[in-house]
C-alpha cells in the first residue's frame, strides 16, 4: 500500500488556444483505488489520454517504477501495465470472448502458416474470467453478452497483459444497479491483490464506496484531493463546482393537476407475459427506477409508438388514444426524450435549426416548402431560453457539448404542445452545472402543467427531482413511493423485486 | 456549395484543355451532341441520387429500360396503342417496380444492394424471353410522330433533352432542396432511427425515393428509345445504372447516405459525358473509355475527400478557439467530448 506505482509531475497539455491541463500532479499507490471526479470538461480524459499514451503531453513528466518519461506510447503504457476499461466498449461483437481478449497479439499454432489458436486462447481467458467470477465461458460471442459482462471481458483483457493499472471511465452508466454492486465488489478484489484502479465516475455515491482517495479536477487543474475519512457528496460536489450545490430537489409551484396519461395493463415486446400500469398527473414528476431491463424503456418505447402495443390502454384525460408510431403519439402531445440522444435524439450532422424543427416541420411549411427564416425563429427562440451554448443556431448539434446537444433534443418538443414527456436517463453523460439546468427545465415544463416520467438509473437524481417515484421489476411496477418514502433502500427493495417494509412510512 | 464550385472549376478545365488540343471540341455540332447526351443521362441519375441520399442503391435502371423499352414499342407497333395512353403505361410501370424495390427494402428490411442487383437480373431476363431475345423497332408508319418531336426534337437547335434536364432539376431542386420531403430525405439518410423518433415516417419517404427513380427511369426509357430506335433486349440500356452511380457520386452524393445535391448530380452528368467525348475527339482509344472514367472519378472523389478533411480539422481548431473565447471556465471541452 506504501510504495508508488507510478507518479504524475507537473503535467501541462495544451491544444492550441486551450490548456487543457494545467500542472496537474498526481500520484497511484499500488492496491489502491483512487477516485477522479470533475465535470466535463474538466480534463480527466486528457489526462487519462496521456497515462494510456495516446495523448503526449506538453510539460511534466510520467514516472514509473523510478523511472521518468517525458511522454508515453501506447505500447509503452501497455509494457508499464497501464490499461483501460472504456466507456464505449471496444470490442468486437462478433468475435468470441477469447479472441477479444486476444485480439491484437492473438497466439498462433501450425509454424509459418500462422493459424489462430483458439484453443489456446480460450484455455488462458479461462482462469481470468474463473477469477472475475463470470458466468460466461471463453468461447461466447460477444454480441450474446450484456453491457456488464462485456466489461468483465475488457477487465479480464487488462488482467491478461499483467495489468498494475486499470482506468475505468464511467464504467457503471449502463449498469444495473446489482451489476454495479458487482463491479464494486470486483475492484475490491482486484485491489486486495494489488492491482490499483482509477475510478472515473460522474456518480458519488459509487465514488464514497470504493475510493480510498479521491482527486478532483476542475478547468484543468487538480482543485483538491479527499482521503477515505474526508470523503464526503458535500465535500466532492463543492470541489467540483466551487461551490455549493442546492437541493436537486425544486418544489413544484402547485400540487398537481387532475388529469393526465394513465397506462393501463401494457403489455410490452420486451416482457409479453406481464403487464404494466402506470399513471402519471399533469404537473408533476414521475421517477421511474428500476434495474436496467426492468422493463422501463420498453415502456416508454411502447407509449411513444415506436414498438407496438400487444394490449392494453392509454387513456390521456381519460380518453383512450390509438398510438400505432411515433407520428400519433406525437400528435398527441406525448414525446420521448430518448437514453441514447446521438442515435435516436439527434442527427448530428444536421444543424440546431432542422434539429430542431424535424418533428414539426410541416409546421414551418407552406405549400410544402419550408421557410427557412420561420425554422431560425423558432430555433433562435428555443436556444435563448434554453441557454444553448453555440454560436447560431446553424451549428451543427456535433460540435456541441453532451449537456447542449440534450437542450436541443428538448427544445424540439418544447417548441410543440408537450402534455406528457418522458425522459429516458435524461442525464447520462452530462456534466453537474448542465445537468441541474435540465432539472430545472423539467420542473418548469411539469409547472406548465405537462406530465413527466422520468427514466433514471441514478438513485440521487431519482430521489432528488421526483414528485413520485414508481419502481420497476421484470416488467411490473412493483410500488409506488411518494416523497416521505423515498429512500435508497426502499428504491432497492422494490428494484429487486421485495415489498416495502410495514414501518417503513413512518422510520 | 464549394462540393459544387469545385466540380464545376474541373468540369471548366476539362472542357478548356480539351478544346485548347482540339478545337473542334467547341464546334456547334459537338456541344448540341454532348448536351443531348447529358439530358439523356441527367434524367434517371437524378433518380439515382435520390436513392443514394436515402442510403441506399439502385442498380436496376439500366435492366428497367430494356423492359420498359420493349413493352413501349410493342405497344406503339404491335398494339398501335396511342402514344399519350402507352407513355402513361410505361410511367405506371416504372412506378410500379419502384414501389416493389421500395417496399422490400423499406417494409420487409432488406438490402437495397440485394433487392435492385435482383431488379437487374429479373427486368432484364423478362425482356429477354418477352421478345425472345429480338430487336424490337419502330415500323415504318409514323407511330407517335408527336412523342418523337417532343423527346428528340430541339429549339432553336437546343436538344428537347437537355431543356427537359434543365426543368427537371429545378423542379427537384426545389423538391430536394426546399420541401418537407426533401428534407425528410436527407434526415432518413443521415440517421433514419433518430428520424423515427421525430415522428417521421421513414419507410414511407424511403420508398418515395424508389418510386422516383422508377418513375425517371421510366421517362428516361421514353427518351432513350427515341434516341436509338430500337432497343435490343440484351444490351439496351446496359451499364446504365453505373453511370447514374458514377454521376451522382462524382456529383457529391455519398453512398453512406444523407449528402448529395442536384446541382451536384447534373454536374457529375456533365463532367461524365465530357469525358466519353473527349476520349473520342482526342483520338485516345475508344477502348480505353472507361478507364479514363474511372481515373477521373477515383481522382475527383480523393481530392474532395482530402479537401473535407482539411475544412473539418479547420472547423475544429476555430470550434476549439471559440470554445477558449466563450467559456474560459469550460477549457479542454473541445478535447473531452
Amino acid at each position: 500500500m506504501a510504495d508508488t506505482l507510478l507518479e504524475l509531475a507537473g503535467i501541462t497539455k495544451t491544444y492550441p488556444g486551450v490548456i487543457a491541463l494545467d500542472n496537474v500532479s498526481l500520484r497511484v499507490m499500488r492496491g489502491e483505488v483512487l477516485g477522479l471526479i470533475g465535470e466535463n470538461g474538466a480534463g480527466k480524459s486528457t489526462l487519462m489520454k496521456i497515462l494510456g499514451g495516446v495523448a503526449a503531453p506538453s510539460a511534466g513528466t510520467i514516472r514509473i517504477d523510478g523511472h521518468d518519461h517525458a511522454a508515453l506510447n501506447v505500447n509503452a503504457a501497455t509494457r508499464a501495465g497501464i490499461a483501460f476499461v472504456h466507456q464505449e466498449l471496444n470490442l468486437f461483437e462478433n468475435l468470441d470472448v477469447a479472441a477479444n481478449v486476444f485480439i491484437g497479439r492473438e497466439k498462433l499454432a501450425m509454424g509459418p502458416l500462422m493459424l489462430v489458436n483458439n484453443a489456446a486462447m480460450r484455455a488462458r481467458v479461462a482462469p481470468l474470467l474463473a477469477r472475475l467470477g463470470a458466468d460466461f465461458a471463453p468461447d461466447t460471442p460477444v454480441e450474446m453478452l450484456s453491457i456488464a459482462q462485456r466489461q468483465m471481458v475488457e477487465i479480464a483483457k487488462a488482467l491478461s497483459i499483467d495489468a498494475r493499472v486499470i482506468i475505468m471511465d464511467e464504467p457503471t452508466s449502463s449498469l444495473t444497479l446489482s451489476e454495479t454492486e458487482r463491479l464494486l465488489q470486483i475492484i475490491a478484489d482486484l485491489k486486495a491483490s494489488g492491482v490499483s484502479v482509477i475510478y472515473i465516475s460522474h456518480r458519488l455515491g459509487e465514488i464514497m464506496t470504493c475510493a480510498d482517495r479521491v482527486v478532483v479536477l476542475r478547468d484543468g487543474r487538480m482543485v483538491g484531493e479527499l482521503g477515505r475519512d474526508a470523503l464526503s457528496h458535500a465535500a466532492m460536489i463543492r470541489l467540483m463546482i466551487g461551490r455549493d450545490l442546492k437541493s436537486l430537489y425544486i418544489p413544484p409551484r402547485q400540487p398537481p393537476q387532475p388529469g393526465g396519461c394513465d397506462m393501463a395493463d401494457i403489455r410490452t415486446t420486451a416482457f409479453p407475459d406481464r403487464t404494466a400500469s402506470l399513471s402519471v398527473r399533469h404537473g408533476e414528476i414521475l421517477g421511474l427506477a428500476g434495474l436496467v431491463g426492468s422493463g422501463r424503456t420498453s415502456l416508454a418505447r411502447t407509449v411513444f409508438g415506436i414498438d407496438p402495443l400487444l394490449a392494453g390502454e392509454i387513456r390521456l384525460d381519460g380518453k383512450p388514444v390509438a398510438i400505432g408510431n411515433p407520428r400519433e403519439a406525437i400528435r398527441q402531445g406525448i414525446y420521448l426524450v430518448p437514453e441514447d440522444r446521438k442515435r435516436a435524439g439527434l442527427i448530428l450532422e444536421m444543424p440546431i435549426r432542422e434539429n430542431v424543427t424535424l418533428a414539426n416541420l410541416p409546421h414551418h411549411a407552406r405549400a410544402l416548402l419550408i421557410d427557412r427564416k420561420s425554422e431560425a425563429r423558432t430555433a433562435r427562440a428555443q436556444a435563448a431560453s434554453l441557454s444553448i451554448k453555440a454560436p447560431n443556431v446553424e451549428t451543427q448539434a456535433i460540435t456541441l457539448s453532451g449537456g447542449n446537444q440534450q437542450k436541443v433534443v428538448l427544445a424540439k418538443w418544447l417548441s410543440m404542445q408537450p402534455r406528457v414527456v418522458i425522459f429516458d436517463e435524461p442525464t447520462r453523460g452530462i456534466d453537474v452545472g448542465a445537468k441541474t439546468e435540465i432539472y430545472a427545465l423539467m420542473r418548469g415544463l411539469a409547472d406548465r402543467g405537462v406530465a413527466i416520467v422520468m427514466i433514471s438509473s441514478d438513485m440521487e437524481e431519482v430521489i432528488g427531482v421526483s414528485d413520485r417515484i414508481a419502481v420497476m421489476h421484470e416488467g411490473r411496477v412493483s410500488g409506488l413511493l411518494e416523497r416521505d418514502q423515498f429512500s435508497e433502500y426502499n428504491v432497492m427493495r422494490l428494484a429487486i423485486g421485495q415489498a416495502l417494509e410495514a414501518a417503513e412510512g413512518t422510520a | 456549395m464549394t462540393k459544387e464550385l469545385g466540380l464545376l472549376l474541373l468540369l471548366v478545365v476539362v472542357s478548356a484543355i480539351t478544346a485548347a488540343i482540339n478545337p473542334l471540341f467547341l464546334s456547334g455540332v459537338n456541344l448540341l451532341d454532348m448536351a443531348n447526351l447529358i439530358g439523356l443521362f441527367g434524367v434517371f441519375s437524378i433518380g439515382e441520387g435520390l436513392v443514394i441520399i436515402t442510403g441506399g442503391i439502385d442498380l436496376s435502371v439500366g435492366s428497367m429500360f430494356a423492359l420498359l423499352g420493349v413493352v413501349f414499342l410493342d405497344l406503339l407497333t404491335e398494339y398501335e396503342i396511342a402514344w399519350p395512353i402507352a407513355l402513361l403505361a410505361i410511367l405506371v410501370g416504372g412506378v410500379v417496380l419502384g414501389a416493389i424495390q421500395g417496399f422490400l427494402i423499406s417494409r420487409l428490411k432488406m438490402q437495397p444492394f440485394v433487392v435492385t442487383l435482383c431488379g437487374l437480373l429479373i427486368y432484364r431476363g423478362a425482356a429477354r424471353y418477352y421478345t425472345t431475345d429480338s430487336t424490337r423497332g419502330f415500323g415504318y408508319g409514323d407511330e407517335a410522330d408527336t412523342l418523337r418531336t417532343l423527346a428528340a426534337g430541339h429549339v432553336y437547335g437546343v436538344p428537347n433533352t437537355f431543356i427537359f434536364l434543365v426543368l427537371l432539376a429545378i423542379v427537384m431542386g426545389v423538391l430536394l432542396h426546399r420541401s418537407v420531403f426533401g428534407r425528410y430525405l436527407y434526415a432518413v439518410g443521415k440517421n433514419e432511427e433518430a428520424a423515427r423518433f421525430s415522428g417521421i415516417r421513414s419507410n414511407a419517404v424511403i420508398a418515395g425515393a424508389y418510386v422516383l427513380s422508377g418513375a425517371l427511369a421510366a421517362i428516361s426509357t421514353v427518351l432513350l428509345v427515341f434516341y436509338t430506335n430500337s432497343v435490343s433486349p440484351s444490351s439496351f440500356g446496359n451499364f446504365y445504372e453505373l453511370y447514374a452511380i458514377a454521376a451522382a457520386v462524382l456529383g457529391g452524393c455519398s453512398l453512406r447516405g444523407g449528402e448529395g445535391s442536384i446541382f451536384g448530380i447534373v454536374l457529375g452528368t456533365a463532367l461524365l459525358q465530357v469525358l466519353q467525348n473527349l476520349v473520342n475527339i482526342l483520338g485516345i482509344p475508344s477502348s480505353l473509355n472507361f478507364a479514363v472514367m474511372g481515373t477521373v472519378i477515383l481522382l475527383g472523389v480523393l481530392a474532395d475527400q482530402q479537401l473535407q478533411a482539411r475544412r473539418k480539422a479547420a472547423a475544429a481548431a476555430a470550434g476549439a478557439a471559440r470554445a477558449a473565447a466563450h467559456a474560459p471556465a469550460l477549457a479542454g471541452r473541445g478535447q473531452e467530448t
